[in-house]
């Protein structure tokens, strides 16, 4: 879309057009009384809702009082003003990457893990490839047409490189927690450094490195195809996986 | 067989009867091979503690040790009181001090001196048992004093800071809302770690790890709220993972009184080799046994990963293995804590009856067991209004079919670790329910014949048919094949493989010893 997007003023609806009622809960430290009634108000208040309806208030425990507030909200969104950031890439179910590699790939996509040099925090690649995955999201493990191998922890980056060629590696995950002396950089650059040496640019999988500290917009500098930063979710990396490899493929540098 | 759903008594007999053979060459398995972690067990109880300034505790330290001197396939007992008579000292934790520097070589003591060790040894790793007896003791006195909860279900409750000073008040504010038991959730990711870290521990991810200091923290901090509530508050850790016989040990040391112990969640969830698992869960449900505690198997976790329509029998089949092995290793009925969950797609037509009929098959197959009743996870789904009703049939379910242990739904489930209110929103719902149906089961009889008596036959018969063919090949195969979930775990792969050995033919361990001997 270009050019001038009419503006377009919205509130919230309760059940009238423009009435602009919302609903609220929380919960203040303090035990209920009616100054804590006046404290939940004035909460209310000043998050721009006026007027605040009290509509139920509970003590929870010693010194705690949840609270439920009715009312009307005096500020507006311009939807034509809102901004989103786009993921590049689409995010897919479980389902959906299965059935895009079985159509498009017509076989399993290998995907390689480990954390490599002394890391032995296998807490972020076990998140990403076990079975278990993390918050309520199943790892690739669980993708049925994903062969995840997960070398665990303190692998070195001749045996990386060495088990991706075994496994005719599609991508290989790397997960670096560890960040002393930027550790988990000089890693990640011998990492790709050794891929660029050992695979000419073909055949070389997608390298992906995740970790808290990593900054996403190093990819290039690092030599990786992607970095993935705190709280990526199983979901995320297959939606990328099939992404590069599959629905937008083209070659890599 | 309390006889609501007409269950044909020869079918379950041979739904049992498939499950021991398909079990027995596993347990065989498990009494031909030993671990590193059922060897730090050994020498735990004869009173190895502590950990060098890395925070590798002392027994690692000394099992790699012997190992490196003379393997692990003789058990590591006779080795160790061996050296520790040559090195005329009576502290096993010095002894693993001096074997970390290398200042003590091991071998395998012969003749006299074989008998001397083994007698020390024995003696030293009575005396840990005879502390996991007294603790056993204790609780019976206290749940004496201060009473069991008054209602069953009972409310079974999660704390999850990632910090044990954090976990304490938080525990101890959920005892005084209603909860009856109280689960500490370990870090993400330690049930793979093969040590256990020591001290209290104010990190973690999504919970904090479970140490020996933590498990005493806890446990001393709900004594007070037992007394302070008039009744007793149970806790709750996880043994699962590369360490289970360490975890059950602390757990019998500290007096913890439930356990998370799954036969097969390990292996198909975490990638846990086979043998490493089946040896570990062995030994540490004999030690759970001795010590009281009730375990919590992980069948609900096979509903998360796979159709809870189409897999139920998966689940029966597997409270029936984790049964059998549960007896083998002397775990009464009462300490069976079988798992299953309320996972069905709430959009699917009848899935209130669906799960009425799985609950009540559970409950009629193991009529003397406390079954661990787990709320919906996979269907939560951010829209905490529709996740509160959810959660209220769940309570529903759990009353009308007798679960022994619930634990306690949360509408934000998926969306946020629980806060303070969601938790009190979340009790108010078991409370409503539990109040206003608790005695429903008296008059909930399904129709003979009809819509859940016929689904629970169904789903019986699907888990004998799995069961045979199981028994086929072999349990092994099975899960080499891919038969639970969709995971293929063979058992020459997995983690903890290299802490596997088979017994040497003067393999001895004097806790199993004593463990077995007591079951006699």
């Amino acid at each position: 879309m270009t050019g001038a997007v009419e503006k377009k003023i919205v509130r919230p609806y309760g059940d009238t057009t423009g009435d602009g009622m919302v609903q609220l809960s929380f919960t203040l430290p303090v035990p209920h009384d009616k100054r804590a009634e006046g404290a939940a108000i004035q909460l209310a208040g000043k998050m721009g809702i006026d007027p605040a309806m009290l509509v139920h208030a509970k003590q929870i425990g010693d010194g705690y009082t949840f609270f439920v507030v009715y009312g009307r909200v005096n500020h507006l969104v311009d939807v034509s003003a809102v901004q989103v950031v786009e993921r590049d890439y689409p995010l897919l179910s479980a389902k959906e990457v299965n059935a895009l590699v079985k159509q498009k790939l017509r076989r399993k996509l290998s995907v390689v893990g480990a954390c490599i040099g002394t890391d032995a925090h296998t807490v972020g690649i076990d998140a990403i490839l076990n079975v278990k995955g993390i918050a309520g999201e199943k790892g690739l493990e669980y993708y049925r047409e994903l062969k995840v191998t997960n070398l665990g922890a303190q692998v070195s980056v001749p045996e990386l490189v060495e088990a991706a060629r075994v496994e005719k590696a599609d991508a290989v995950l790397v997960s670096q927690v560890v960040t002393q002396r930027d550790a988990h950089l000089h890693n990640t650059r011998e990492m790709s450094a050794a891929f660029r040496e050992a695979m000419p640019a073909g055949k070389r999988p997608l390298l992906i490195v995740g970790g808290p500290r990593f900054d996403e917009t190093m990819a290039e500098e690092l030599g990786v195809d992607r970095i993935f930063g705190r709280g990526t979710t199983p979901g995320e990396v297959a939606s990328y996986l099939v992404h590069a490899l599959i629905t937008n493929r083209r070659a890599r540098a | 067989m309390t006889g609501k759903l007409d269950l044909d008594p020869a079918l379950v007999a041979r739904a049992r009867e498939l499950a021991r053979r398909a079990g027995q060459p596993v347990v065989d398995l498990a009494r031909s091979h030993t671990t590193v972690s059922v060897e730090r067990a050994v020498l735990r109880l004869a009173g190895v503690t502590g950990a060098d300034p890395d925070g590798i505790p002392w027994v690692n330290r000394l099992v790699d040790a012997v190992v490196a001197d003379v393997g692990l396939g003789h058990g590591v007992a006779a080795a160790v009181f061996d050296a520790l008579a040559r090195e005329q000292i009576t502290d096993v934790t010095l002894l693993a001090q001096k074997a970390a520097a290398g200042s003590v070589r091991f071998r395998q003591p012969v003749g006299k001196d074989a008998t001397a060790a083994r007698r020390a040894a024995r003696r030293a790793v009575a005396a840990g048992i005879r502390r996991i007896d007294r603790r056993r003791a204790e609780r019976e006195r206290l749940i004496k004093r201060y009473g069991d909860p008054a209602q069953r279900p009972w409310i079974y409750l999660i704390v999850a800071t990632g910090d044990i000073y954090e976990d304490i008040p938080q525990a101890q504010a959920a005892a005084r809302a209603g909860a009856d038991v109280i689960a500490v959730i370990r870090s993400t990711g330690q049930s793979l770690l093969d040590y256990v870290p020591e001290g209290a521990t104010r990190e973690g991810f999504a919970g904090t790890y479970a140490t020996q200091e933590n498990f005493r923290l806890m446990r001393e901090a709900l004594d007070a709220s037992s007394r302070e509530l008039g009744r007793y508050v149970r806790l709750t850790n996880y043994a699962s993972g590369l360490c289970m016989p360490e975890m059950a040990t602390l757990a019998g040391l500290e007096r913890l009184d439930m356990m998370l112990n799954d036969s097969m969640y390990g292996i198909l969830f975490r990638d846990i080799n086979p043998i490493r698992t089946f040896v570990d869960q062995r030994f540490s449900r004999q030690v759970h046994a001795r010590a009281g505690i009730i375990i919590n198997t992980g069948e609900d976790n096979y509903l998360t990963t796979a159709d809870a329509v189409e897999e139920a029998h998966t689940v029966t089949v597997s409270q029936l293995l984790n049964e059998f092995f549960a007896h083998e290793a002397g775990l009464a009925d009462w300490q069976l804590g079988l798992g299953h969950a309320f996972e069905i797609n709430p959009d699917v037509p009848e899935s209130l009856r669906l799960e009425l009929a799985h609950a009540l098959l559970a409950r009629e197959l193991f009529p003397d067991a406390p079954l661990k009743w787990m709320p919906p996870t996979k269907h939560m789904t951010g829209d905490v209004f529709r996740g509160n009703l959810l959660d209220g049939f769940f309570n529903l379910v759990g009353t009308m079919t007798g679960q022994g242990i619930l634990l306690v739904g949360m509408m934000t489930e998926a969306v946020v670790t629980p806060w303070l209110s969601d938790r009190d929103i979340a009790l108010q719902n078991v409370r409503y329910v539990l109040g206003a149906a608790g005695g429903l089961h008296e008059d909930f009889v399904p129709a003979p014949g009809g819509f859940i008596q016929q689904r629970a036959h169904r789903v019986l018969a699907e888990a004998v048919r799995l069961l045979e063919r199981i028994g086929e090949q072999s349990l092994l195969t099975a899960i080499a094949e891919g038969t639970f979930g969709i995971m293929k775990r063979p058992p020459d792969r997995g983690k903890g493989l290299d802490g596997v050995a088979r017994h040497e033919d003067d393999y001895w361990n004097p806790a199993t010893e004593i463990l077995e001997g007591a079951r006699a």
